[in-house]
């Protein structure tokens, strides 16, 4: 059967609606950014985590000092608020004298590393076991449910210390620890998220199209579920973040001279009494990247929630 | 004649900011007589619920009253705070909804609900609530008064939860009654015994009953007064006698002509043309197993179903809900696999195929969905929808995406609407992209599963119009699912009737609606609303 172009059938004397005005050409996710532009907490998420990510990739520009270089003439001198502080070292000097704000610096670069990777593993293990336990269903969803409750039924910081340990800390062993061990939330949540959507007739229709599996996860699946993967890729980056800075600070992740936040909360914690700066200035550095990227995630899915119809 | 028990005066209802219009209902007057029915109809997006809403004080919080007032018993409705109204919702003005499943609580005995209307105006003791559950039971019609007072929603058929509903309804004997769509998810032959029901009660209580509709039948069936509304304004409004035999509107007139008649109009019979799809002993079984160890309950939700389908014919296939139409539907598209039985297209037995042959023969039998918002991907553009189908079967690209623009045409929407994404279009329009989406393939078989169902009538005469149209210039054969038998009348060569998984008659569609042989079939064709309206039609 061949249907004839264009030319007669466009004067085709059925069809002809009332309502082909059509309002202005936008995609979901151009929608979905004009919201974000009037959401107060995806803009304060935002703008931290924007500023971060910046101070990072800028960090060799913007650092006054060498974060290494240590200079034990000048050990713990106060931030430049107090009575002693110099303007030379605005964030004061830790116990070998090294410029805290530079090793502040450098410092964001290993927690952004550490979160966005750890967010990458992870989330390529969950969404697979996710996707696939929730496009399947039957024997796959079984198997998959099992090994995600297997993970859940382990203790992830004792796990992570264990291995750390049997390892050796570093930076490495961290993120691969990491990535190996927080996939379960990507699973559950890409698991239900899928379902939902497998059970949509615009499958069914893909499906009688005759698309094959891989172009219906694709095209069909994947794009619907990415608000939920979104939101979990967040809520992991800053659990993994938490969990470096714990590891590091228990001597098992990130070795000195590395300037990790949580390393450096460990290193200054014989002075917090005397000299509280110390583990002020990583602590609320660590606080307001956590902090920013949790609202980051809670305005996405504020924003995609009332996905589709309008 | 009587006082009005209610005057609405003036209403006007602004939306938020944003919306396609500044207000959802604009200076409307209404006045609703004790022991009458006021029919509000229009089509979706007309205010016709909201006015319903501002009747009963519970507008969503987004819409604020802009002006006019609700007179009722000396007060104006729209002052009231919500203490007020709490004394006033329930005993004096009670409201029905469209869907009683919802609303109803699923954990409560239907007796207990009933008796919740005396308690929570501290009416009664406790004993005497529950002889009163037991007697409205029985008013509304509902079997074994005593028992069922005792049984849960969902132990409940859907006319019985709606009777149920009302029910409660009548408790505390309103004197008005706002119907919001009662009967809209109910199949045929409840919604002409629920209609009944209201019809009874409200004589036999003399209430004034605002009933809320999209369905020119039902108004046909139940109305004393119609008041029809377009975009937020009452363009029309007079007995129902005056609107229906005498519009003078062109809103209304249009309303009114494009409600498909019951009388089909004359077609040839098609017994030349080469059959384009055969389906032979289908039968498909569901077994559900309640918890590990529990019996597996078996359901026969399609048994032995066999027909012939010819080039360029529709058959209808017409059926109450759980009559397994659907289910055919998606057998012979082999969305599902039946346990026996074959489907043929032409020569090619198409429930034999293996898998890698079934992907590529797929494109021969082509569906288009009820849900125009579930139907299609809305991360996709519509050309990346049309054209998806052909790429995937190797189509060139370009070829492909050029035929997309061929076919908007075609289903008559602008080219343009090709970059756009779904979520751009109403329903009708959205329906037409499901129609080029299927054509694309190049189909020899089409399946409109409710194709039409979820539109407005004035869309759905449309999209009728256009599948009428394809189908005699493409020469495709079409299946044509469907509960409402207008629409069936209209677009049907022949109709098979459904019920409970078997066709209990198959025929041409005029001799159907001429002579109906099946009891069933008469039980259906009496139970449409609005019959004596189809004559003067």
């Amino acid at each position: 059967m061949t249907i004839r172009p264009a030319s007669p059938l466009a004067q085709a004397p059925a069809s002809a609606p009332a309502e082909t005005v059509l309002p202005p050409a936008r995609s979901p996710a151009a929608i979905a950014l004009r919201r974000g532009l009037s959401h107060g907490g995806f803009l304060i998420g935002a703008g931290i985590v924007g500023f971060i990510v910046l101070v990072a990739l800028a960090a060799p520009l913007i650092a006054p000092h060498d974060p290494y270089a240590q200079d034990v003439s000048r050990r713990l001198i106060p931030p430049v608020w107090h009575a002693k502080g110099s303007v030379e070292h605005l964030l004061g000097t830790d116990k070998l004298g090294r410029d805290y704000l530079s090793r502040l610096i450098y410092g964001s670069q290993i927690s952004l590393l550490i979160g966005l990777s750890a967010a990458l593993i992870s989330g390529a293990i969950g969404t697979t076991l996710g996707v696939l336990a929730g496009y399947y269903g039957g024997r796959v969803d079984a198997v998959v449910s099992y090994v995600v409750t297997t993970r859940l039924a382990m203790p992830v910081v004792l796990v992570a210390l264990a291995m750390a340990s049997l390892v050796g800390g570093s930076l490495k062993v961290v993120v691969l620890v990491l990535g190996f061990l927080l996939w379960d939330r990507f699973a559950v949540v890409t698991r239900a998220a899928t379902r939902q959507v497998r059970s949509q007739d615009f499958v069914a229709a893909a499906k009688a199209s005759g698309f094959g599996p891989v172009r219906i996860l694709a095209q069909e699946i994947l794009p619907n579920i990415l608000n939920a993967l979104i939101v979990v890729a967040t809520l992991e980056m800053a659990h993994a973040i938490l969990l470096e800075a714990a590891l590091s600070f228990l001597g098992l992740g990130v070795q000195p001279p590395l300037p990790s936040w949580g390393l450096m909360i460990a290193e200054g914690k014989q002075y917090m009494l005397f000299q509280p700066w110390v583990i002020t200035i990583p602590g609320v550095a660590l606080l307001m990247l956590v902090l920013g990227i949790n609202l980051l995630g809670d305005g996405v899915r504020d924003i995609t929630a009332p996905e589709g119809r309008h | 004649m009587s006082e009005p028990i209610v005057q609405i005066r003036n209403l006007t209802l602004a939306l938020p900011r944003g919306a396609d219009r500044p207000y959802a209902v604009e200076g409307l007057n209404l006045d609703l007589m004790p022991g009458r029915i006021l029919c509000v109809v229009g089509e979706s997006g007309s205010g016709k619920s909201m006015s319903a809403y501002a009747l009963t004080g519970l507008l969503p919080r987004s819409l604020k009253a802009a002006g006019g007032e609700i007179r009722f018993e000396g007060r104006d409705l729209l002052r009231l705070d919500e203490r007020a109204w709490r004394s006033l919702r329930g005993r004096r003005i009670a409201m029905i909804f469209q869907e009683p499943m919802t609303a109803l609580n699923p954990v409560m005995r239907i007796g207990d609900q009933i008796a919740e209307m005396f308690e929570a105006h501290d009416l009664l003791t406790p004993r005497e609530r529950r002889a009163r559950a037991v007697a409205l039971a029985g008013e509304v019609g509902l079997p074994d008064p005593e028992q069922i007072v005792r049984a849960y929603p969902h132990q409940l058929s859907g006319g019985q939860r709606q009777r149920a509903m009302i029910a409660m309804a009548l408790a505390l004997e309103p004197a008005v009654l706002v119907a919001d769509e009662p009967t809209t998810a109910l199949d045929v032959t409840t919604q002409a015994q629920i209609l009944k029901l209201i019809r009874d009660i409200q004589q036999r209580r003399n209430m004034a009953v605002l009933f809320i509709t999209h369905d020119f039948g039902v108004v046909a069936d139940i109305a004393d007064h119609v008041a029809v509304l377009q975009r937020g304004r009452l363009v029309e409004s007079g007995s129902a006698e005056a609107v229906l035999r005498h519009p003078q509107h062109a809103y209304t007139k249009a309303l009114l002509a494009a409600v498909p008649s019951l009388t089909p109009p004359k077609r040839e019979p098609i017994t030349e043309a080469p059959i384009a799809l055969s389906v032979m002993n289908l039968a498909k079984t569901y077994a559900t197993r309640s918890g590990l160890l529990g019996k597996p309950r078996v359901v026969a939700a399609v048994k032995e179903v066999s027909f012939d389908l010819r080039r360029a014919e529709t058959l209808g296939i017409v059926g109450e809900s759980g009559s397994g139409k659907s289910t055919t539907a998606r057998l012979a598209i082999r969305l599902i696999e039946p346990d026996h039985g074959t489907v043929r297209l032409g020569s090619l037995d198409f429930t034999a195929l293996g898998p890698t042959a079934l992907r590529d023969e797929r494109r021969r039998i082509q569906m288009i969905f009820q849900d125009p918002f579930a139907s299609l991907n809305p991360r996709r553009t519509v050309e990346q929808i049309i054209a998806g189908g052909p790429i995937a079967h190797g189509t060139p690209a370009r070829q492909a995406r050029a035929r997309a623009r061929e076919l908007l045409d075609l289903v008559g929407l602008p080219q343009t609407a090709a970059e756009r994404y779904p979520n751009a279009f109403s329903g009708g329009q959205r329906q037409r992209i499901g129609i080029a989406r299927a054509l694309a393939m190049e189909p020899d078989v089409l399946v409109a599963d409710e194709a039409v169902s979820a539109l407005d009538v004035s869309v759905q005469a449309q999209v009728l119009a256009l599948l009428e149209d394809l189908k005699a210039r493409l020469g495709i054969a079409m299946l044509f699912i469907t509960h409402d038998l207008r629409v069936a009348a209209t677009i049907c060569d022949r109709i098979a009737v459904m019920h409970r998984g078997e066709i209990v008659e198959m025929n041409r569609t005029e001799a159907l609606f001429r002579a109906p042989e099946h009891p069933y079939t008469r039980n259906l064709l009496a139970a449409v609303p609005g019959a004596m309206f189809a004559e003067s039609a």
